[in-house]
């Protein structure tokens, strides 16, 4: 046994990771503390070494850090060969070689795919091509974003209520701007959190001063002549005047580039095995190649092994180091089975998750209570327990997230402190949800 | 020894100097009860998992009892009162949410930055002072001449309690920390003591607070009298107010003085790092992390269960008084390559030296510079330090652990750089 994991043991050759991001900078640190000692090339589409994304429509907006500063930390030496600004156009498993935007080819022994994901744009290209048309992914997307902010824009408007559009919604009213928040549903993050904290985060929303417009969308966007946005006309005809608007409809996995490669890969992510290896069309593991970040779609053991696709940053680091160990022969067929956790911080409140709250049929406020703006939501699905959300109350999460992994009967924690009513709620999810 | 004898052992003054090989043997069992019902937790995961968990209350004190005084008035109409009064407004740290938040809240307004940062400055000042007045002695007690005086001046001028009043609290101090003390909390006697001191610095506090609403000046009490903390705060009400003053002050009188000691006795047991500390004084603030790791000020605190607790095995029943032993927690192999070794380079240091979950300390910031400012100075300044008494003799608390005396040898202090 211990002689066949040395020769699986993966110490030299020469290993790619597409996506210069969280996960693949962690992914290639794995991939050197392992012990892989052979050649790693980082290939990135941005000019920029990794940086950290959570700022950018926070504290990068409102000014405290500059989007340059929130550059990532190396926590290990990685002695890489860097190709930032050059996209990943193709791939070719057989020959075992990646195709660059420039032309170029990077053949490799192994290959971990952390391509991300992108911001959903304005579906009409038209009106997104209109100046002051934003979206927010990137830090130059922040700089612009912040540079648009500085003169005063008359109103900004923010399309989509969910994380990012809360987000970018709070940090412009910080900044004193007016802000108009369109929510196709009935409530902000409804989609995610259900109906009753919607109602919550509506509430803040409102009371930070954001007009706040939901169960509506926009129609479309009208320009003047010199191409500038000036209005946006929404579905229940009312008309908004703006100069300053922030696509924030979600956000489309980078997968385009693994067509025709053979591997199992579309707008859902790269389809994973239970231990990150990437399957073909065929269902079949090709073992040379990882994928890790959002644009990874595998089956979550925590959750009965529904195949899911994680957008969190703390998943990013998780996944990212996993691959990195797989790829390295360490974690050879282990499961990754990571608990999902995010946060997000919006007009001074941090809400912060575990589990997923996808499927919930059930919750409670289970600590604290919404008249004291800070409480714990526990989600249950089928009488366990799959989610708790906290609002400025995040200590008591690790003991959710304990209830969670062990598959804890719901409602999970009776009799704590600051237990005020634990009756259970319909989390009344708006339509047809995807995960988070 | 039986294992569920390891806590009474632990508590037994003749295992104050070196309680770890205790701690090991009690981590065999994480969660383990004690023959006297009490639970103790002794590894990390378990440490973690309990600190986070909302079944857990700190509301463990037991109901106040004020003495008979054989007076009726006192012993039917305001002793009560007083005692329901002191029942209903404990310091914060004995009180779970949403009580606790709301109070730590009004603190923590008060604890700015601003102050917070000028006290860095001062304890270097106050640190320079305090060994310039050994400049001529061939030894020095480290508690009483600067383990001690540093921190309770700080906390002192946080608050805005005139200095020339401080050698009243020192007993008061002692007396109403050792509630911290499990044994203490079953004695009668030493509750009755307790009681009696908490309306002696209770009546001070209350005086004081008068004089700070009359003459506000740029300090903690003040602003927390005057009830507007940078956020707003809504004012608290003057038993709570005094609750937390109380509670500040003791915290700061009767913590910082641990790690300074026990700081400076490790790094005398281990002269390399101290040499290395005199020329590399930015080593000080990982250095200072693994101490409140290695050995921290506050070995234990207890908790009680609200309700059933399924953990490591064994069920914590409702209503059981739960030890976090939190230096065992930071000595746990399972997280700590090598624990029982003092290294300033360790990687990733998470030590419970501070709590943690909602009680961490409130003052974590201000210890931290208080430490830095102390051990720097000491590692550049006393000249060939040796220890007169190893171990040293210790505080009778094992919750609260810390030398009584650290007496050194020096071949002088050098002068202020």
């Amino acid at each position: 046994m211990r002689s066949m994991d040395a020769e699986r043991k993966n110490t030299g050759g020469h290993t790619v990771v597409v996506g210069a991001s969280l996960a693949g900078l962690r992914g290639a640190e794995a991939l050197r503390r392992a012990g892989f000692a052979g050649r790693l090339t980082l290939v990135g589409d941005e000019p920029h070494r990794p940086y950290d994304r959570p700022p950018l429509s926070k504290s990068a907006l409102t000014g405290e850090v500059a989007p340059e500063a929130t550059v990532l930390p190396n926590l290990h030496a990685l002695a890489a060969d860097w190709r930032l600004g050059v996209a990943a156009t193709g791939l070719d498993r057989q020959a075992r070689e990646v195709r660059l935007a420039d032309g170029t080819t990077l053949s490799y022994d192994r290959l971990l795919i952390a391509t991300g994901s992108r911001a959903r744009s304005w579906p009409n290209p038209t009106e997104a091509g209109l100046a002051g048309v934003h979206t927010l992914r990137g830090r130059d997307d922040a700089a612009a974003l912040r540079q648009a902010l500085a003169p005063g824009p008359k109103r900004v408007l923010i399309i989509g209520a969910g994380f990012i559009g809360c987000e970018v919604a709070a940090s412009c009213r910080a900044l004193d701007r007016a802000v108009t928040l369109i929510d196709p549903g009935p409530a902000p993050l409804a989609r995610i959190l259900g109906q009753p904290v919607g109602e919550i985060v509506a509430a803040l929303h409102r009371a930070l001063g954001v007009d706040l417009r939901s169960r509506t969308k926009v129609a479309r966007l009208e320009g003047n002549e010199a191409g500038r946005v000036v209005r946006a006309i929404l579905e229940d005809g009312n008309v908004v005047e703006t100069d300053l608007v922030v696509v924030a409809l979600g956000a489309v996995r980078n997968t385009e580039w693994l067509s025709g490669s053979g591997l199992d890969a579309g707008p859902g992510g790269v389809v994973c095995n239970e231990a990150g290896h990437a399957l073909d069309t065929e269902g079949r593991p090709d073992r040379a190649i990882a994928a890790a970040g959002d644009v990874a779609r595998f089956p979550h053991p925590l959750f009965d092994g529904r195949p899911v696709a994680l957008e969190h940053w703390g998943h990013a680091v998780a996944q990212g180091e996993h691959a990195g160990r797989l790829l390295a022969g360490e974690a050879n067929e282990t499961d990754y089975a990571e608990m999902p956790a995010f946060w997000s911080s919006q007009g001074g409140i941090t809400i912060k998750s575990v589990g997923l709250t996808e499927g919930a049929d059930s919750m409670v406020f289970a600590q604290g209570s919404p008249k004291e703006g800070r409480f714990v939501v526990v989600y249950g699905a089928k009488g366990r327990c799959i989610a708790a959300v906290s609002f400025d109350s995040a200590r008591w999460l690790p003991a959710y997230a304990e209830q969670i992994a062990a598959r804890a009967p719901f409602p999970p924690i009776c009799g704590g402190t600051d237990e005020h009513n634990l009756t259970v709620l319909s989390p009344g999810f708006p339509e047809k949800r995807t995960s988070p | 020894m039986k294992t569920g004898q390891l806590f009474e052992a632990v508590k037994d003054e003749a295992n104050r100097a070196d309680p770890y090989p205790l701690y090991a043997r009690l981590r065999e069992t994480p969660v383990s009860r004690q023959d006297d019902g009490i639970y103790v937790v002794s590894t990390h995961a378990a440490i973690t998992s309990l600190l986070h968990d909302p079944r857990i209350s700190s509301e463990t004190l037991p109901p106040s009892e004020r003495p008979r005084t054989g007076n009726p008035f006192s012993d039917w109409i305001v002793n009560p009162v007083k005692d329901h009064l002191t029942n209903t407004h404990r310091p914060f740290i004995f009180r779970d949410p949403p009580d606790h938040d709301r109070l730590r809240m009004a603190v923590m307004g008060q604890f700015t930055h601003q102050r917070v940062h000028a006290m860095r400055g001062r304890s270097h000042d106050l640190v320079a002072d305090l060994l310039d007045k050994q400049s001529d002695a061939t030894s020095f007690d480290l508690v009483c001449d600067l383990a001690y005086p540093l921190p309770v001046t700080v906390i002192c001028e946080m608050l805005g309690v005139p200095p020339e009043d401080e050698p009243q609290f020192h007993g008061w101090a002692t007396q109403l920390a050792s509630a911290l003390e499990p044994d203490n909390l079953g004695n009668e006697e030493a509750r009755a003591k307790n009681i009696i001191t908490f309306d002696e610095i209770s009546t001070y506090m209350r005086g004081l607070i008068k004089e700070k609403r009359r003459h506000p000046q740029d300090d903690m009490l003040s602003g927390l009298s005057a009830g507007s903390g940078p956020g707003g705060e809504p004012g608290m009400g003057e038993v709570d107010l005094i609750a937390s003053a109380i509670l500040l002050l003791v915290a700061g009188h009767e913590t910082t003085v641990n790690l300074i000691a026990n700081s400076t006795l490790a790094l005398v047991r281990h002269p390399d790092i101290l040499a290395r500390l005199a020329g590399e004084p930015d080593l000080a603030p990982r250095l200072i992390e693994e101490m409140l790791r290695y050995d921290p000020p506050v070995h234990f605190r207890t908790r009680r269960a609200l309700s059933a607790i399924d953990i490591a095995g064994i069920t914590i029943p409702e209503g059981a008084d739960i030890v976090l032993l939190l230096a065992s927690g930071n000595r746990d192999p399972a997280v700590f390559c090598d624990p029982d070794r003092f290294d300033p380079d360790r990687p990733d240091i998470r030590h419970f030296g501070f709590g943690g979950g909602l009680h961490y300390c409130a003052g974590a910031p201000l210890a931290r510079f208080e430490a830095e400012a102390a051990l720097v100075a000491l590692a550049q300044r006393l000249v060939h330090p040796r220890l007169i008494d190893d171990p040293p003799p210790y505080r009778s608390g094992a919750a609260l652990r810390g030398p009584m005396h650290l007496r050194l040898a020096i071949d002088g202090v050098a002068p202020r750089r």
